[in-house]
């Protein structure tokens, strides 16, 4: 017996909270105050919801007004500004935004009393920098070490990681003190402790629910139903209402599996997804495999564009700004990894998620995550050429660079040859 | 006797193919595509059908193909061009392990198993570069028919270098050229040249495994075999029915579901 009110639940609740979030970031901003801005990889929000700062994130918001068709028009009034077609289409949505007093198809969106930020983009940097300008926002930006070169990964006790632990840990101080004086706020400990619980529950469901859908069939949709538990997981980290969503989350995830409740009515195909969605046609790109009966059981956007967090990491609170400074240097360097290294992550998925076949999605308007997708693939291809790859390029913003027709054409061809594979291999 | 059929609908012309059982070409056709699509796959499979001298309910099954398949609404499903033309290019050279096809606005490098199945593929993307519209371009620059086009590059002395990858722009520069006093032959096999290079940029994605075969309109093109066996120091296949070679990958899956629906069951057999 299926309990209606369980299945779906997650879809139904995320798009509540986002709604939710975002009417109370249109609040803000119409009693003209300000939310701190920070982005998806090391959003710092453990440290930012401690001082009670609302919290805007502008890929979110940018990505918003592709699903939502209007990125179009926000990309030509950024280029018509003076910025080139060439650059990131997050940052040119924003900008426009920025330029339109913050109307967003959303609701209103708050300036930036505080603008946090990683290297785990370089676009961060320069994007920060403009609302240094239009503002003069003060800006916080981590240095988070990286990978040094594949598979050299260092851990707690290692001396290497230690000292980075440290160097991280020194910024986060630095950002409190920053906090203080942007709120007029002292930074209270205790507060900050029950942000990291809850954060820690969220980290330890959303590495559940990942696990989770290594059940055949699959019980989400790592591309369209996985977007709107990042959202909740971005928007909602260390907060209760996120913590519980994500428990809620897990009991819905479990009850599917334990009664094989798939995605698709036939699950022909598992398929994992590298790079970042497709947005100006969400819907309809997911279609294009969906119609086959391929579906995407898991994504590296699922790891990166969680800041990490699929990792699980908990926080020891007894210790919490070095333990916040060993999670964020572990979680920020496999959000990294997961783009820069994204053939070590496919390869552990492949078995683990019986996978057949890779989808990479390089986009025009994002080098730092579509550098080096065709060498992933070649090594995928290469170590598992029984595992289907295909490449198709677009954009995650900008229209003008999809192009349905090709695209459906590839994605065609991959299925017939995919289907002409395992009729070979029945023969 | 059942017949199969192919129809490849491409962005500038529509083929038909029909064959019969033992795989046998026995009619096609050639028309331009225009403007109403489906008109265009009707009028190329009924000159296809008079072609092979056979009425239309002898043809079995109908497998449309290319940008316009789902236009072929007579059809009895659709299939990519990238799938045919994989598997009409290991049907006519059977050791072909690469494809290069080159058409009017698009050109593929397709990888294939020996059985015809694709194992990878990539296209030309967003840019109609290094595709038949280049030639075109060079066509109504130079004033030379389509068909002119490979025969006189042949005959370059001192070949000039094309430099720019757009179809738009390289009407300019041919231009440039000609008011620099060059040879219309020069020029053209500079064109030959930039196009070869640009598939064989596309056939190095999915790796060049011999032997190669060059499929589409383009094929038909004497200076282009040459640009492309120098660019690739290799001999490449081609046959005279290149240009149909995505039709008929479409007939020989027809022709596959016709032998398909033939077997019986498992559970006939079983009786």
């Amino acid at each position: 017996m299926v309990d209606k009110n369980i299945v779906g639940r997650g879809n139904k609740d995320g798009a509540a909270l986002f709604r939710d979030w975002f009417s109370s970031l249109n609040d803000v901003a119409e009693r003209n105050e300000r939310s701190a801005y920070v982005f998806v990889m090391g959003s710092l929000n453990e440290i930012l919801k401690s001082f009670d700062m609302p919290v805007s994130f502008p890929e979110i918001n940018s990505l918003q007004t592709a699903v939502r068709k209007q990125s179009h028009d926000l990309l030509t009034q950024a280029e018509d500004y003076g910025y080139s077609p060439d650059i990131c289409g997050y940052v040119k949505a924003d900008v426009a935004v920025q330029l339109a007093g913050g109307e967003h198809p959303m609701g209103k969106i708050p300036k930036p009393s505080i603008a946090v930020l990683t290297n785990a983009c370089n676009t961060y940097i320069k994007w920060a920098e403009i609302w240094e300008r239009m503002y003069g926002t003060p800006i916080v930006t981590l240095d988070v070490p990286g990978t040094r070169s594949q598979g050299t990964q260092t851990w707690q006790g290692n001396s290497d990681f230690e000292n980075d632990k440290r160097y991280v840990s020194a910024q986060l101080k630095e950002l409190i003190e920053t906090c203080e004086k942007v709120t007029g706020k002292k930074f209270d400990i205790d507060k900050f402790r029950e942000v990291l619980g809850y954060a820690n529950d969220m980290s330890v469901s959303w590495k559940r629910i990942l696990e989770l859908n290594q059940a055949c069939p699959s019980v989400f949709n790592a591309l369209t139903d996985g977007t709107i538990f990042l959202g909740v997981a971005n928007g909602f980290r260390g907060t209760k209402e996120g913590s519980e969503y994500f428990k809620n989350l897990v009991e819905e995830m479990e009850f599917k599996v334990a009664n094989e409740i798939g995605t698709l009515s036939e699950e022909k195909f598992r398929l994992a997804f590298v790079g970042v969605p497709c947005y100006p046609i969400f819907r309809r790109f997911n279609e294009f495999f969906t119609d086959w009966g391929g579906n995407f059981v898991h994504s590296t956007y699922l790891w990166f564009a969680a800041g990490g967090t699929n990792l699980g990491f908990e926080y020891d609170l007894k210790n919490p700004i070095d333990s916040l400074a060993e999670g964020l240097l572990i979680s920020v360097r496999d959000a990294m990894d997961s783009m820069f290294y994204q053939d070590e992550s496919i390869m552990s998925m492949i078995d683990s998620y019986k996978l057949d076949g890779v989808v990479y999605h390089p986009i025009k308007s994002c080098r730092t995550v579509s550098t080096g997708l065709s060498d992933g693939r070649r090594s995928i291809m290469k170590q598992r050429p029984e595992i289907s790859t295909l490449f198709i390029e677009s954009d995650m913003m900008d229209k003008r660079v999809v192009s349905e027709a090709q695209m459906k054409n590839r994605i065609d061809a991959y299925f017939e040859g995919m289907i002409s594979r395992k009729q070979q291999v029945s023969v | 006797m059942a017949y199969a059929a192919g129809v490849d609908v491409g962005s500038t012309q529509t083929k038909a193919i029909i064959i019969d059982e033992d795989k046998n070409i026995v009619g096609r056709a050639l028309i331009y595509t225009g403007a109403n699509v489906t008109q265009a796959a009707e009028k190329s499979f009924q000159q296809a059908l008079k072609d092979a001298n056979i009425g239309e309910e002898e043809v079995e099954y109908v497998i449309g193909t290319g940008y316009g398949r789902y236009k072929v609404t007579f059809g009895n499903k659709q299939i990519t061009e990238i799938s045919c033309h994989g598997r009409g290019a290991v049907h006519m050279f059977p050791k072909t392990k690469t494809v290069i096809d080159m058409g009017g606005q698009d050109s593929k490098a397709i990888s294939v198993s020996p059985n015809g199945e694709i194992v990878d593929f990539c296209m030309n993307d967003k840019c109609a570069a290094g595709t038949g519209r280049f030639l075109g371009a060079a066509s109504m620059a130079l004033d030379i028919p389509l068909d002119d086009l490979g025969p006189t590059s042949l005959n370059a002395e001192k070949p000039v270098r094309i430099s720019t990858t757009c179809t738009v722009f390289a009407e300019s520069e041919i231009l440039s050229w000609l008011g620099k006093g060059k040879k219309v032959e020069d020029i053209l096999w500079g064109v030959h040249q930039s196009i070869s290079s640009r598939s064989i940029g596309l056939l190095r994605r999915v790796g060049i495994e011999e032997e190669v075969t060059f499929t589409g309109g383009v094929a038909r093109n004497t200076g282009m075999i040459k640009a492309m066996e120098d660019g690739l120091k290799k001999k490449i296949n081609v046959c005279e029915d290149s240009h149909y070679i995505g039709a008929l990958g479409a007939a020989l899956f027809s022709l596959d579901h016709i032998f398909a629906s033939r077997k019986p069951k498992v559970k006939e057999l079983a009786k």
